[in-house]
């Protein structure tokens, strides 16, 4: 468990290391310069010059490199032109609102979609099976900002009910929340049945039933317990992903949270801001896959093993 | 008389059912995108579609509203008074493009990455594979957004996003299936044979990996097209000018309480097609590559 665990954080480490390098590569490729749009339009090209000195743009490719890999670790990513704070605050602010939003997500996902999951699997190919499957194909193929609209549209437009913006009461995660929910919940219920089918087939439920036991007990107890394991894993990807992926989500609703900070940022041109967003993104993405590595070889010794 | 079923006929009985399921599966959303493609292509031209052109007499039409000019809108207009159904097809027509030209990319370099990760091993396959490990520790939607707003708008930029956000997919599906197939006799004959690199590859590798990577094509159709709309509706995808499914439906969004139908529309348009693309992939995996069988 110790070599596996090593491994992995190795492996968490390189790629955190790669994701830094990668964003500054492609924000490198700019073809503006960054130095004009802090110094303004009709800026003289002595400031333009200064601004260029001050901002460390002068300087060899390597060492803004170098110097910028040494801030990425001690959590530095510079000045945000548009707010004028350090990139790093900015996010630190909108961050608890993003994980609000990924917690309830998930939180809700796992409520609705594991009865759903289990029902389907043991009413298999009859018609409640029939329905769940389709209707989560159906909801897996809705566009993400669609649903927000239309969740809008109707719940805040036609009815009346929710607010459809901003962050100002209680009731305004409940739109957000749900779109967040939907495609997520639409996976969570597949992945629920296939993998409750995939065990039903082993010997051991074989014995379970052989024993005389009823359906309902060896389902619940005998094959949820191992055909949890894969669904356990993707609870935990998919909340690191909403950490994140929730951009769309949160542009739709006006929710302040990190993905809306990103979008505007990079509307905005403010790149400091841009790289200090995708970076702490990418982060918690891989630090939550790291943990939900090191539970999967903790719950499932075929893997730590595997390799 | 009637003959009481034995197990044999109704296990014969069951898989005629099945199999008629899927080509059912198949034939359906085949229909469904042909239709798409023959609309991207014949509706503009039919309905003179230009899309600069503004009309503000005729603005926020409802559904089935008859214009002046003797044209039908069957799906309304929208807020500067053109036809929503042709800007709708339009919108087909980029996310048709979109997404037949970055599969091509995404998969052509994702199969040979693929397949020379799993035919070399090795170092090779070290860094390939730590690549894709990197990438995927990105949201796709994260790089593809980033990207999208250093290259600036244009659709050639959006298709070679879309390609360089994808490419992992296939190139994982290749590596693993190479794997499977590397040691098997008719692979292993050729290499003892003194077959050249290029000629494994190509002729005895290649070909047993065409089946999922037909079937994962079919799938991240539905996730490219997508991705397209999302960044088009954040404003970083398609430029002004080329009517994304994406940008009608985000502009619509100012008008939700006077103009419901500019925003909703096309979104079910969209949801068609990539569920019809969802359904052909999984009927085709249930067909071809029982084993593949997925979540």
């Amino acid at each position: 468990m110790l070599g596996y665990t090593i491994r992995r954080v190795l492996l968490a480490a390189f790629v955190l290391w790669g994701v830094v390098t990668v964003v500054f590569i492609i924000v490198r490729l700019v073809p503006s310069d960054p130095a004009v749009l802090v110094a303004g339009i009709d800026a003289t090209p002595e400031q333009i010059a200064t601004i260029r000195e001050r901002m460390g743009l002068d300087q060899p490719l390597l060492i803004q490199y170098l110097g910028y890999v040494a801030g990425a670790v001690r959590g530095d990513f510079g000045t945000s032109y548009t707010y004028g704070a350090p990139a790093m605050e900015l996010v630190g602010e909108v961050l608890p609102n993003t994980a609000l939003l990924a917690f309830l997500g998930c939180t809700l996902a796992v409520i609705v979609s594991f009865p759903l999951g289990l029902l389907a699997a043991l009413r298999v190919n009859r018609f409640t099976d029939r329905a769940v499957t389709t209707a989560s194909l159906l909801t897996q193929s809705l566009p993400g900002f669609w649903v927000g609209v239309v969740l809008m549209l109707v719940f805040s437009q036609m009815l009346r009910l929710l607010p459809s913006a901003g962050l100002g009461s209680p009731d305004a995660l409940i739109l957000p929340v749900v779109t967040v929910a939907l495609p997520f919940i639409a996976i969570l219920t597949r992945m629920t049945r296939s993998g409750l089918l995939e065990v039903v087939g082993e010997g051991y439920i074989t014995t379970a039933r052989a024993k005389g036991l009823s359906e309902r007990i060896v389902i619940l107890t005998h094959a949820a317990r191992n055909a949890l394991i894969p669904v356990v894993t993707l609870v935990g990807l998919e909340f690191g992903a909403l950490l994140g992926g929730a951009v769309i989500t949160e542009t739709v609703f006006s929710f302040p949270g990190v993905g809306k900070l990103l979008v505007s940022s990079i509307l905005a041109r403010d790149y400091n801001l841009v790289q200090a967003c995708v970076v702490i993104i990418a982060a918690a993405f891989v630090i939550v896959n790291l943990l939900v590595d090191l539970l999967y070889g903790y719950l499932d010794p075929r893997v730590r093993l595997a390799k | 008389m009637t003959v009481p079923p034995t197990i044999a006929m109704q296990t014969m009985r069951r898989a005629h059912r099945a199999r008629r399921g899927v080509t059912a599966r198949i034939t359906i959303p085949l229909v469904v995108i042909g239709l798409f493609m023959v609309g991207a292509v014949v509706v503009p031209i039919l309905y003179h579609f230009d899309p600069l052109h503004t009309d503000v007499l005729l603005r926020l039409k409802p559904p089935g509203t008859t214009l002046p000019d003797g044209s039908f809108a069957i799906f309304g207009t929208d807020q500067v008074g053109q036809d929503l159904f042709a800007q709708m097809m339009m919108g087909a027509r980029v996310s048709l493009t979109v997404g037949v030209c970055s599969l091509l990319f995404a998969g052509v370099f994702g199969v040979l990455t693929g397949l020379l990760a799993g035919h070399f091993g090795g170092w090779i396959d070290n860094v390939l594979m730590r690549i894709a490990d990197v990438q995927l520790a990105f949201p796709s939607i994260l790089l593809a957004i980033l990207l999208a707003s250093v290259l600036g708008p244009s659709l050639w930029n959006v298709i070679v996003v879309i390609s360089i956000t994808n490419w992992v997919v296939f190139a994982r599906v290749t590596r693993s299936q190479v794997l499977t197939l590397r040691s098997r006799e008719y692979v292993e004959a050729a290499r003892t044979l003194g077959a050249s690199h290029w000629h494994i590859i190509v002729r005895t590798l290649l070909p047993g990996c065409v089946a999922p990577i037909l079937v994962v094509a079919t799938v991240e159709f539905g996730h490219v097209v997508l991705l397209e709309a999302a960044l088009s509706f954040l404003g970083v995808g398609v430029p002004l000018g080329i009517p994304s499914l994406g940008t009608t439906i985000s502009n619509g969004t100012a008008y939700l309480s006077t103009a419901w139908w500019i925003s909703t529309l096309p979104g079910i348009a969209l949801a068609a097609l990539v569920l019809s693309t969802g359904v052909l992939g999984d009927a085709l995996r249930d067909r071809f590559d029982p084993k593949l069988r997925s979540a």
